[in-house]
């Protein structure tokens, strides 16, 4: 039974957006220009093939669903990849285990088949479960298994390649030996080179960790027991959620109150203008806190109006990307208004406002348009820093649900194992790669973005 | 300029009032106090009795804008507005849930920030506009770009991982300062020296990217091209026409955040354990003692209000070019 949660449904609108977006785009030589650039910068083409994964993780991660059970009632929410990556999900075990350990990292009172007691550090349930003798087995094991992965993932790779080489030989009218060439000289317009060495690189990443971690826990245990490599692809989706529909959820009242406020002028502008600086005037992580403090209130105090815990943490997820919007709305809305201000006073918004076109057909059809270069940028620029302010609230408290899987929650929770003896470093570890792997490249694709859209500064570095 | 100082000012009152609105909105409409007394005395064994009590000691059981009982002025007085967000005006924050002086509490930690906020800015200052102009003297070359890519890295890292990090390697391998803990005195240097060393290096990425900004776009303006026709060596160009211009934003920029420096760096306080006013208001959230997020709140918008008024003033004395309107 499909469960469609609040951020889902904002989710799949955003990539429906998107593809509009990317539609329109198609159809206008003006809007094409800016992205072409972005599609000749291979920094920013290997970056958006990165980012392309992390966004398809997240997305078989929107889909829930509740599954019926044999007994033809319904379990828990899970989402589309909880369901793929069952074993991981439910292959638990008692407490911390280091990567692809095969032994508990406590000790323990393990009883022997003769009913001896000792105490020792007793074999995991399912990591590494089918080696007879782990010590002398597993290095071998690890390295055939990867092994394994990674002709696989060669083969799809190059599989991969064929056709893309193909259809670039079919466009280009020329041979499948002179587009390889081309490719690999870097010649061609669209670093294809890049992009297929990213999707290589991931291809082989997704089939080691798919292989070895049928086997093994890659990258550890947590506390709980928990596979430390699902609670990290499970907080992708977190950390998309927040880096996305917090622009966007204020978005439409960025570009209303801004394009307004600077079209109008007079009192409108006033009222505005201190809107913004009043929201603006609060320290954003105090203001974030009262409002989370707020809900965590109300839904103390009304559990009722939850139908499962997850719904509930979805809401509060949901609360803290509007809060977020509203704090990074601010900026928006000033330089959406200083650009209007000099918009206005431009020939062709003067001569519609001279033959009697309407107010908000002047906003609408000549003001809009012409500074939605601005939205793009910040959209863009904002990604990353909202991703990273999800870490450092999580961190106070305040930021998603302790029950939703984030990389906030992971280093908080993550913290005080450095103190242990030895160190608990995988769980920090993982919330690093993974953090560290979006957040860079979402900052290349963005340095991209701003540059091929943002003329001024293009005039300043040529 | 005495009578635009005066304007400015006039013009945060309408500002204050309206973020006391809406913390008021937000902390006694939203959710009212019955709602915050059930919250703190647990949401299962709460009896009516309790929940009087609570509100009671605490001084929110009075009507939240009018009181009809009382006369004359007081009934204006006599109610949650006037006694809780209105008396914030006069920096009268009362007392926390706890029954501690926030007022008190505010004074005595504001000065532990300040150790731990002045240097960050001003060592973080002197490194990043080092290396901005270092990289801006090479510009163009492989060693810009490799410079570039590693500040973007460097950006790219959770402040959380920096702190982790600085803690765990030299807090805990090398040994050589305390992890955590403050003391007060000359004897606080212990205990400084790594946060402050971790907020530097944290906001080196950031930083030196931006002044690198600056001082491109000042290279390329027509008095450097005069100034190289001269036939002037470029280092000279670079320290001493280029600097100078470059750095005329700069005291804005630090004026702007002057203020807050008094709120103290949240992350830094509490995973160093400085008894600082950014601590005060992560303790604060974490035991969700509202008065004192209410207080800190209404703090912060006042630095903030005071930053812009000041920034406006040093714009106009740094750059003659700026005219008082």
């Amino acid at each position: 039974m499909p469960v469609v949660l609040w951020t889902d449904a904002l989710l799949y609108l955003l990539v429906l957006m998107a593809l509009i977006y990317a539609l329109r785009v198609r159809r206008r030589e003006h809007l094409r220009a800016p992205w072409r650039r972005v599609m000749q910068s291979p920094v920013a083409m290997g970056a958006a093939v990165v980012l392309g994964a992390y966004a398809l993780v997240a997305l078989t991660d929107s889909l829930h669903f509740r599954p019926t059970t044999k007994g033809g009632g319904h379990g828990e929410v899970i989402s589309m990849l909880d369901y793929l990556v069952t074993p991981l999900r439910i292959q638990t075990e008692k407490t911390y285990s280091a990567p692809f350990a095969t032994h508990l990292y406590a000790k323990e009172t393990i009883e022997l088949d003769d009913g001896r007691e000792v105490r020792g550090y007793p074999r995991l349930t399912y990591g590494g479960a089918h080696l007879s003798d782990p010590q002398a087995q597993r290095t071998g094991d690890i390295l055939r298994t990867s092994l394994r992965a990674l002709t696989e993932a060669a083969l799809v790779s190059l599989m991969l390649s064929l056709l893309v080489l193909t259809a670039l030989a079919r466009r280009c009218g020329t041979s499948l030996r002179e587009s390889l060439r081309r490719v690999l000289r870097g010649r061609t317009r669209v670093p294809w080179r890049t992009l297929l060495g990213t999707a290589a690189l991931l291809i082989a990443l997704l089939f080691l960790l798919v292989e070895l971690s049928a086997k093994y826990h890659v990258l550890g245990t947590d506390k709980v027991g928990q596979d430390v490599l699902y609670e990290a692809t499970k907080s992708i989706r977190t950390g998309l959620i927040i880096g996305t529909l917090s622009t966007l959820v204020m978005l439409p009242f960025a570009i209303l109150l801004g394009v307004a406020a600077g079209y109008f002028r007079g009192w409108v502008d006033d009222i505005v203008q201190y809107l913004y600086t009043t929201l603006n005037s609060i320290p954003s992580v105090l203001l974030i806190a009262a409002v989370i403090l707020m809900v965590q209130v109300y839904m103390a105090n009304h559990p009722e109006s939850f139908e499962s815990i997850t719904q509930r943490a979805d809401l509060r997820l949901l609360f803290l990307c509007i809060i977020l919007g509203i704090t990074s709305w601010t900026n928006l809305c000033r330089l959406l208004r200083g650009e209007v201000l000099k918009l206005r006073e431009v020939d062709y918004v003067q001569a519609a406002a001279a033959f009697g076109v309407r107010h908000s057909n002047i906003m609408l059809r000549h003001l809009v348009p012409n500074v939605m270069h601005i939205v793009l940028i910040m959209v863009v620029l904002d990604f990353s820093g909202l991703v990273l302010a999800e870490a450092v609230l999580s961190y106070i408290n305040i930021g998603v649900d302790p029950s939703t899987d984030s990389w906030g929650n992971m280093i908080n929770s993550a913290r005080l194992e450095l103190a242990r003896e030895p160190v608990v470093w995988w769980s920090l570890a993982a919330a690093f790669v993974f953090m560290f792997a979006l957040v860079l490249a979402a900052n290349l694709f963005a340095d991209a973005v701003r540059d091929a859209f943002d003329p001024r500064l293009r005039r300043e570095t040529a | 300029m005495i009578a635009y100082i005066i304007r400015r000012t006039l013009y945060a009152i309408p500002i204050l009032i309206g973020v006391n609105l809406i913390t008021f909105l937000l902390f006694f409409v939203i959710n009212s106090p019955d709602d915050m007394a059930r919250m703190h005395l647990g949401a299962k064994r709460v009896t009516s009795a309790a929940v009087e009590q609570w509100k009671h000691e605490h001084g929110y059981d009075k009507p939240l804008l009018w009181n009809e009982a009382a006369d004359g002025i007081t009934k204006l007085t006599d109610s949650i507005f006037y006694s809780k967000s209105v008396r914030l005006f006069v920096f009268d924050f009362g007392r926390s849930d706890e029954g501690r002086d926030i007022g008190y509490d505010i004074c005595q930690r504001m000065w532990p920030s300040l150790a731990i906020a002045i240097p960050t800015l001003l060592i973080g200052l002197l490194v990043n506009i080092t290396f901005a102009m270092l990289i801006a003297f090479f510009r163009g070359s492989s060693f810009d770009l490799s410079a570039m890519v590693l500040c973007v890295m460097m950006m790219s890292v959770s402040t959380l991982f920096y702190i982790i990090g600085g803690q765990f390697l030299i807090g805990k391998i090398f040994n050589l300062v305390p992890i955590s803990g403050y003391l007060q005195g000359i004897e606080a240097w212990k205990f400084l020296i790594l946060p402050v060393a971790v907020g530097v290096v944290s906001g080196i990425g950031m930083g030196t990217r931006w002044y690198r900004t600056i001082f491109l776009e000042e290279l390329s303006k027509d008095y450097i091209r005069t100034a190289r026709a001269k036939g002037l060596s470029e280092r000279l160009v670079l320290f001493r026409h280029a600097l100078r211009n470059a750095l005329i934003p700069i005291p804005t920029g630090i004026v702007a955040v002057l203020p807050l420096l008094f709120m103290g760096s949240l992350l830094l306080e509490s995973f160093f354990g400085i008894p600082g006013l950014g601590s005060y208001t992560i303790d604060a959230i974490n035991s969700q003692d509202f008065a004192i997020v209410r207080a800190m709140v209404f703090l912060g918008s006042v630095l903030y209000i005071i930053g812009l008024l000041l920034t406006d003033i040093s714009y106009t004395l740094v750059d003659p070019r700026v005219r008082l309107q």
